[in-house]
């Protein structure tokens, strides 16, 4: 296994008092793909907002590419890494200018990558739309496509195939993969599906209640795991 | 009735007669209006950006304070402009009383909280979300203010334009300050009363309709602005 590229230590963050998130330990290595499961509520968005260092910690601290960030973080770093929300939000513009807006602020110019990525994602016919009149599943697609076309060192996504039918499913998780092999992109994958994770990702993380309570390789978390709770969860009986 | 329609057809032919005296008040409106705008534009977006943008403690009161500036009574701003500028008023020495710099004046501060007010609330209504999102992509702390002010953009139209139509009719302030002299400082509006009050009903007539189709062309523009995004 490669070096880590995130190393997480009792990181911990609450709001208005109440722990969402509070993680002793946890490592994502450079070039893998990570999976997060875990019940609704659980701190997974919340984690990833860390990871982007969008949010400030409450306690302890990441250390990024052995960097450990705390206080100030450089736009240079902060640029390495994007996150597909959950919820995306798209400007109030076409779908182009969606998907090369990184790159705007980059100062790179809109070029073939900006097309090349949307037909990648099956919006080619809808390029030059309103964004605002797409549905969730198109707008999902054009955040996924404006997140790889700034090419991030480690991409978080968040349940990025919500909203998509079966044949859109298979195309973005063929897209990840193929993300992951040709660029060598990190990817953390938060999903309530634990197919998807299975198929995607060859090691998996359960969070309960905002800590980690198991990591493992994805054939023994699903297949023999540890803790009486990530059993209950794989098996679909957790009671939450 | 009669005087009515005579009146209103005198107007038409004083419109397009290019009498200059006419145009004089035309331009003059234009002028005070257009630099009262741009100032109050210039430093109302900005603010009302920044309000609508932080968290700070005092907003609920500066908030408070800016709604009931956008419902000032323009002739007590007019008051207030007139005993600031008056010969013994602190701002005496400029002399700018009876001159288009103190209509200048009375309507910037009429204009500012209403562009600025409204402003913030445009800002407030962005999505919350797009601040993380764009943040997410890489942009750094004034790309993310210029995502939001982008996504505010119709409302912030909207403020400037109704900021607009508020100073361009308004009466109370520059007639206070400004002394309808003709020549000098009179506008469509002090004109308008002067010559309703002399019974010159078609030249009354001839300004209020330039005055309406003023305030008319300045939503089209809106509307048009707003229909481009
Ligand atoms: N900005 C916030 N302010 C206050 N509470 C928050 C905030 N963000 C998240 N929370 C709370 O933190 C907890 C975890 O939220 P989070 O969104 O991380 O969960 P999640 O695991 O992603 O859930 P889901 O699977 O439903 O998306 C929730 O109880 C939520 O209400
Ligand atoms: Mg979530």
């Amino acid at each position: 296994m490669s070096a880590p590229i995130y190393r997480v230590e009792n990181l911990r963050k609450e709001y208005e008092r109440r722990v969402v998130v509070d993680v002793e330990q946890l490592e994502i290595y450079a070039g893998e793909i990570f999976a997060v499961v875990g019940p609704s509520g659980a701190g997974k968005s919340t984690l990833l907002r860390l990871l982007n260092f969008l949010e400030t910690p409450t306690y302890g601290q990441i250390v990024y590419r052995d960097r450990v960030l705390d206080g100030h973080i450089p736009i240079e770093t902060r640029r390495q890494v994007t996150t597909v929300f959950q919820r995306p939000v798209l400007l109030r513009a076409g779908v182009r200018d969606n998907v090369a807006y990184g790159l705007g602020l980059r100062g790179q110019r809109a070029d073939g990558r900006v097309d090349e990525i949307i037909a990648q994602v099956g919006l080619q016919a809808l390029t030059y739309a309103s964004a605002h009149k797409l549905s969730g599943g198109e707008m999902q697609r054009v955040a996924l496509a404006r997140a790889l076309v700034i090419e991030p060192r480690v991409l978080l996504l968040d349940e990025p195939t919500a909203n998509l039918d079966p044949y859109n499913v298979g195309l973005i998780e063929e897209i990840v993969r193929e993300q992951n092999r040709a660029r060598g992109t990190t990817i953390v994958l938060v999903t309530h599906n634990v197919f998807q994770a299975k198929r995607l990702a060859p090691r998996v993380g359960l969070m309960l209640n905002g800590r980690v309570i198991e990591v493992g390789n994805t054939q023994q978390f699903f297949d023999a795991p540890h803790d009486p709770r990530t059993a209950a969860f794989v098996r679909g009986e957790m009671v939450y | 009735m009669d005087e009515l329609t005579r009146g209103f057809f005198q107007a038409i032919q004083l419109i397009f007669s290019a009498d200059p005296a006419l145009y004089e008040i035309i331009f003059l409106s234009l002028r005070v209006t257009g630099l009262a705008l741009l100032v109050s534009t210039a430093i109302g977006v900005p603010v009302g950006a920044a309000l609508g943008l932080s968290n700070i403690r005092a907003r609920g009161f500066i908030t408070a304070l800016l709604y009931t500036g956008m419902g000032l009574p323009p002739v007590v701003v007019g008051l207030f402009v007139y005993l600031m500028l008056s010969r013994s008023g602190p701002f005496g020495v400029f002399g700018w009383l009876f001159t288009p710099s103190a209509m200048i004046v009375a309507q910037i501060i009429i204009a500012f909280p209403l562009v600025s007010g409204l402003t913030m609330a445009a800002v407030q209504g962005v999505d919350p979300a797009l601040r993380l999102q764009v943040r997410s992509l890489g942009a750094t702390r004034a790309q993310e203010v210029w995502a939001v002010l982008r996504e505010a953009r119709l409302g912030v139209i909207a403020a400037i334009v109704a900021a607009f139509g508020g100073i361009i009719s308004e009466v109370g302030a520059v007639m206070l300050v400004g002394g309808n002299i003709e020549g000098k400082t009179r506008v469509l509006t002090t004109a308008i009363v002067l010559n309703t009050r002399t019974g010159e009903f078609s030249l009354a007539i001839a300004l209020g309709v330039i005055l309406l189709a003023l305030a008319f062309l300045a939503n089209v523009a809106m509307l048009r602005l707003q229909g481009k995004s």
